[in-house]
Parts: structure tokens; sequence; C-alpha cells
């Protein structure tokens, strides 16, 4: 039994990438045939240009709602570590609320509760859907980003407080000199983790009129009407997010691996 | 019960300190003087509250009665952190489990408390960091993270940092204990020559052999009491009371072995009835 078992890892590497190689095989082999199909390849090709565009409306909203997220996340994961009640509290009921709401009812809540603009000053500003989307992500993303903050301050022993007390460091040079540079570098693999998780859930935004991929391959599947574009343009979509999300997922855990001895 | 007699003001004065951890009574009245340039342990059984004496004295923990002075600092009456700090820039802490910072260089480590909360220009503190590296013996590891040291260079580098401080004071918190035999001699050779040098060094310790060999005064306590106190030959050669005799017995080498049980159905020998596959 052991002796099989330690076989199968000898020989682990070699054939670690085998399915991926199968995949991106059958992949090209699949695109191949469709290419030859002309009138799908030919259209696909075409609402491409609309595709990328709307992609990159996906990524805007991914890296707006993450910047928002996090430094929303990172105040109210600092509140709910406050000695004082009264600053604990409301991040606590925060965390709590944006935490376990579902992603699409704070979306759609944030595309019905805001107005289309906003004035301020006499000036109105226009206040766009995809805005409001990002919004909606960054909510439950700060939320999340409070909690991963607040486990990697609890994560440090409580034995470098003490080292660094002893030291007669004051409470804030603990914080900033000791426990977050050490958090910091806990926090990155989560917090990659919950990028990649938000970018996957930009899709939502399709959902309330945003034009994201996800609408632009509605209106290409509907215009084009054919089903074997519509299964090639979801395929691709596929594709996109896999492609984008991937190597995020596979640098989060070169990092934990580089992280791991502390 | 006789003790030392040394001429001027004791640098720490402990007396009729008491101490509980919700409800748990942890020191029970301890009386406690160590003079400048003195090395005083303190030797007793695990649980008589001898790390706690330890945090006391550099405010990590507050008595519940009782008075502590330390030089002019009377630390029991300390209200505010800030206060504690300015006791704790005078008094150096080495820990049980070293307790270096992990994402720092050992010249990091060194460094980051003369400049951050002494105010050091950066290369006056690294100039003295790597003096005391080299004290330490340690001068070719100065840009090593913790994690790339053994337990006896971590445990000399954390003596390094305290000493970094220049404090008049040094309480040393069992720092052995989690060392093996062969690197506890590294780490007592470096607290010996501080002895030598004449800073004044407080150690909990279970090295029994060294705390004779270096201490002026040792102190036994047990249950939260001092048992007894006086020099080291004193205590070593000739202990007064009987517990501390008995512990000296056990500590320096009789294992009090117990007889074997017969028939005891968790003796492993019997484990062999009972076909074990690994």
């Amino acid at each position: 039994m052991a002796i099989e078992a330690s076989g199968v890892v000898m020989r682990a590497w070699p054939r670690r990438h085998l399915g991926k190689l199968f995949l991106l095989i059958g992949l090209g082999a699949a695109l191949l045939y469709f290419a030859l199909q002309s009138p799908v390849s030919k259209a696909l090709l075409q609402w491409s240009p609309a595709l990328a565009r709307g992609f990159a409306q996906n990524i805007v909203i991914s890296l707006v709602a993450i910047a928002i997220g996090s430094l929303l996340g990172l105040l109210v994961g600092a509140l709910a570590l406050s000695p004082l009640r009264g600053l604990r509290w409301p991040a606590r009921i925060w965390v709590q609320c944006f935490r376990n709401a579902p992603w699409l009812v704070l979306i759609y809540f944030t595309t019905y509760v805001f107005p289309f603009e906003l004035r301020i000053g006499g000036v109105y500003f226009a206040f766009p859907d995809w805005l409001k989307v990002t919004i909606g992500l960054a909510l439950p993303a700060s939320a999340n980003i409070a909690e991963i903050f607040r486990g990697a301050v609890a994560s440090i022993p409580a034995t470098q407080w003490e080292a660094a007390r002893s030291l007669a460091f004051t409470r804030g040079q603990i914080f900033r000199s000791i426990i977050l540079p050490q958090c910091f570098k806990r926090m990155l693999p989560p917090w990659m983790n919950l990028y990649a998780v938000i970018t996957m859930g930009t899709a939502l935004a399709s959902l309330v009129g945003v034009h994201d991929v996800i609408d632009t391959a509605q209106i290409a599947s509907n215009t084009v009407n054919k089903t074997g574009f519509t299964v090639v343009i979801y395929l691709s979509l596929l594709a996109l997010f896999f492609a984008y999300c991937y190597p995020i997922s596979r640098l989060t855990q070169a990092l934990e691996r580089r992280y791991a001895f502390y | 019960m006789p003790s030392i007699e040394s001429v001027g003001e004791p640098l720490v004065r402990l007396r009729d300190l008491h101490l509980s951890f919700a409800g748990n009574p942890v020191l029970k009245g301890i009386d406690l003087d160590v003079h400048r340039g003195q090395a005083v342990s303190i030797i007793g059984p695990s649980g008589s509250g001898k790390s706690t004496i330890l945090r006391c004295i550099t405010g990590l923990l507050q008595p519940q009665r009782g008075s502590i002075r330390v030089g002019n600092t009377d630390v029991h009456t300390l209200q505010q952190e800030a206060q504690r700090i300015e006791l704790r820039k005078r008094v150096g802490f080495v820990f049980q489990q070293y307790n270096l910072f992990p994402h720092l260089s050992v010249l990091q480590n060194l460094v980051v408390a003369p400049r951050k909360v002494l105010g050091h220009n950066r290369s006056d503190a690294e100039k003295s960091a790597r003096a005391l590296l080299a004290k330490v013996r340690l001068e070719h590891k100065a840009d090593a993270y913790p994690g790339q040291l053994s337990g006896g260079q971590q445990q000399r580098v954390a003596i390094a940092r305290a000493l970094a401080m220049r404090p008049e004071l040094i309480l040393f918190d069992e720092v052995t204990s989690a060392l093996d035999p062969e690197t506890v001699g590294e780490v007592l050779t470096v607290i010996r020559e501080l002895t030598e040098e004449g800073m004044t060094c407080v150690l909990v310790t279970h090295e029994m052999r060294f705390a004779e060999e270096i201490s002026d005064v040792v102190y036994f306590t047990e249950n939260g009491v001092i048992v007894e106190h006086g020099s080291a030959a004193q205590i070593f050669q000739n202990p007064a009371s009987e517990r501390t005799r008995t512990f000296l017995r056990h500590a320096l080498g009789d294992p009090g072995r117990r007889p074997v049980l017969a028939n005891d159905p968790y003796l492993l020998s019997n484990l062999s009835r009972y076909s074990l596959s690994v």
C-alpha cells in the first residue's frame, strides 16, 4: 500500500499538468472545429471587441470595488478592534450585516436606493449604474476584509504584544511596527482570494442593466440567434473569467507557500 | 531567616506582594530585594509564581496588594501606561520562548526599540546593535531572520535585544527551559558574562548548578510565598527548610522514581499482546 502510494508521488509531476494539457488540446480542437464552420466563428470575431469592452467594464468594477472595500474594510476592522465599545459595536454590526447579505440583494439595493445623479453645491454629478453596482459589491467586500483584518491581528500571538510591551513600546507603536507588518503578509492570500470572488461576482452587474460582458453576450446571442453561437459565446465567457481568475488563485497559493514559515 | 547584608537602598524592593488571577491566588506576600550589581535567582517548582514576580517588576501585571519599588519608581502606584513605559525603558525582559519579531531581521530586532522608543538615530542604533551581536557571538547572523536561527541563537538575540535598551536591570524568565542541554550552555555563558560585568540580573531558572554558581542571592518560592532565601552557598549547601532540601534533592539529580505498579494494564510492554499494525 505504502509502496504504491510513494510511486504515485514520485510520478506526480509529469502527471500534474496532464489534465490541463488535455483541456487545452480539447479547447484548441474545438476552436479549430468551429473556425471551420465559418458563420459562428465569424460572428464571434465580429462580437469580440464588444465582449472585450464588456469584460473591461467587469474588471473596472472589480478593481474599484476591491479598492473601496479594502479602504472601508480596514477602517471598519480597525474600529472593531478598538477598546471603546462605542466604536466597536457599530463596526461589528456593519460586518455582520454585509457579510451575511446576498450580494444580489445588495446590488439591487444600491441600484434602486441611490439617485441617478448627485447634486453637490449646484453641480450635478452623474451616478452611473456601474458605480452603484461597484458600491453594492464593495459593501460585502468591506465586511469580509474587516473580518480578514481582525482575524489576522488576532492570529498574532499574544507573546508578541508582551515582548513589545516589555521593550517599552506604546500601544500605537506596537500596532504600527510589530503587529501590522506581520498582519499584511497574513492577509494577502485571503485578500487576493476575495478579489477573485468579487471579480466573479461582477457577473451580477448585468442583472441591473450594466453593459458588462454578460450583458454583451446576451445581446450577441439574441442578435445572432444561433444555438451553436450561444454555446460558444458563453464558453468564451467562461474561458475569459478563468483566464483572469486562475493566475490570481495560483499567485495566492504561491504567496501562501512563501509565507508559510511564520 | 538569615539574609545577605548589603549597603544602600536596593534597586528592586518588593514588599508583601499579593496577586490573584480570577480569585486564584498566585502570589501570597512576596518580599524580595535586589541590590545594584547583584545576580538574584528565584528557584522553585512550576506554578509557584516565579514568572509572575518578574512580570510584576516590569509592570506587565499589576498586583492587588503590596509595594514594588524599582529605583525611585513606585511601580504599584503607576496608573497610566505612559508611566509604566518609562519604567520598562530601564528594565529588560528575556522570555522563555524568545519572542523575537519574526518579520524583522536579527539586526532590525535589536534596532527597532532603541529607534522608536528611545529615538536614537539609525547609524548609532545599528552600531551598538552590531557590538551587542558580537558580544553574544552572533555578528555573522545580523541579516538572518529569527526563523532561520536555532533556539539557542534566538535566545542570545533576545538577550542582545534587551541589552540594546541599556537597561539598569534585566529579568530572565526561564530563558533556557525551551532549549536542549547542549545549547543551554551558550546562553548561560552570555548571562554569566553579564553578571561578571556587574549587570543587575534577576533570573527565574531551573538550572540549579548555574544558579548556584553565579547568584549572589537565591530565593526559593513555593505556592506563592518565599520559603527561604540566602546566599547561593547557604541555600544549596545548607538549606534551612526541609521543603527546600527535598526540592533541591530532586532538582539536582535524584529522580525520585516510584516503584512499578504490579499488573498495570497500561504498561506499554503489555501492548504486545494486541497485534499492532503499523
